[in-house]
């Protein structure tokens, strides 16, 4: 879903990025609570994951593929102002290394994509895992409903953000159902790569997903027969 | 017991993964338009978007610049792009990290 450079006019991409800077200056704060020596050479690798993950386009049907955003997927590994900042890394080095994505849409691609990408994966993911049993088997698939969830978000905002500053008059009702129906069904591909590399986390090393300590800190204490004292 | 592998052996292993992600299987990558590509298509907003400044870089659109093999040249960009991405993002989180010794409940 990169935004290449002229789909939106000036105003839009200027405003755009002082959103984006502004999201980005915050998260540059909250983020150090989540890293410490352990976490901080994962949340490198999950940025790295995530480009990697994101050349991946899979089919999604009629001529048109889809590819991992990584909003939920890092939020869930990483902690989510530490995904924001992965994102953004990602999207920058796409923007001026690949000339995927415009750069002056750059302010408009980190707004969607480590914004509003990872704040609603991070959200369902959260709402998800309050409501289910707390077990570790769990955090997988609550990562998949928040991944499923954020794309279509992403295209929402995209359609609003076009029917204010878009360069084409087209109509908004148009294109808000094109976006929607591709970005679920792409949704669906976010949700399947994102649980499994959860789930596959989770399997080895639960301490190492951000998402999964609360779960980790519930577990009782295992007694195990026949430790000496 | 389960199978419970070190940091450094879960980060290096992750890494390779990664790499073989964005130098190789990323070759089979579908090639169609993604999605808000497709939509640009059909809904006709798709002349609107101008050529990149950056693109005449020498990774511009995945391809190395002087590499004529396809496969290759998709390769090399892309294992370009994931380690500036780990230097990058890595150094950041480096620098943002809390020195204090971690007293996260998690810990091992």
């Amino acid at each position: 879903m990169h935004v290449p450079d002229g789909f939106f006019d000036v105003p839009t991409s200027m405003a755009t990025g002082v959103v984006a800077a502004a999201g980005v200056s915050v998260a540059l704060r909250r983020a150090r609570h989540e890293l410490d020596d352990r976490t901080a050479p994962m949340a490198g690798l999950v940025a790295t994951f995530v480009f990697a993950g994101q050349m991946m386009n899979f089919p999604v049907g009629a001529g048109t593929s889809g590819h991992l955003l990584g909003g939920a997927l890092a939020a869930v590994l990483a902690g989510p102002w530490t995904a924001v900042l992965a994102i953004t890394v990602v999207l920058s080095v796409q923007a001026l290394l690949m000339a995927d994505g415009g750069i002056t849409a750059l302010g408009t691609n980190v707004t969607l994509m480590a914004l509003v990408g990872v704040a609603v994966g991070w959200l369902v993911f959260k709402a998800v895992r309050a409501v289910l049993p707390k077990r570790l088997a769990l955090v997988a698939p609550a990562a998949a409903l928040g991944a499923l969830v954020s794309v279509p978000a992403a295209a929402a905002v995209f359609t609003l953000l076009f029917s204010v500053g878009g360069t084409a008059p087209i109509d908004t009702g148009t294109v808000l159902v094109a976006m929607l129906g591709w970005h679920t069904v792409i949704g669906i591909g976010e949700a399947v790569i994102t649980g499994l590399v959860v789930a596959g986390v989770v399997a080895v090393r639960p301490d190492l997903c951000y998402g999964a300590r609360p779960v980790l800190r519930q577990r009782p204490l295992e007694v195990r027969a026949g430790t000496p004292s | 017991m389960r199978f419970r592998p070190t940091t450094r052996t879960f980060l290096v292993v992750g890494l390779l993964a990664a790499l073989l992600v964005a130098g190789v299987a990323s070759f089979y990558a579908s090639s169609h338009p993604d999605g808000l590509n497709a939509v640009a298509q059909t809904t006709g907003f798709v002349d609107h978007s101008k050529p990149s400044a950056t693109s005449h870089g020498p990774f511009a659109g995945y391809q190395t610049e002087g590499i004529g093999d396809d496969r290759l040249s998709r390769g090399v960009a892309g294992i370009a792009g994931a380690l500036l991405v780990l230097v990058v993002g890595g150094g950041l989180f480096r620098l943002l990290r809390r020195r204090s010794p971690s007293d996260d409940p998690g810990e091992a």
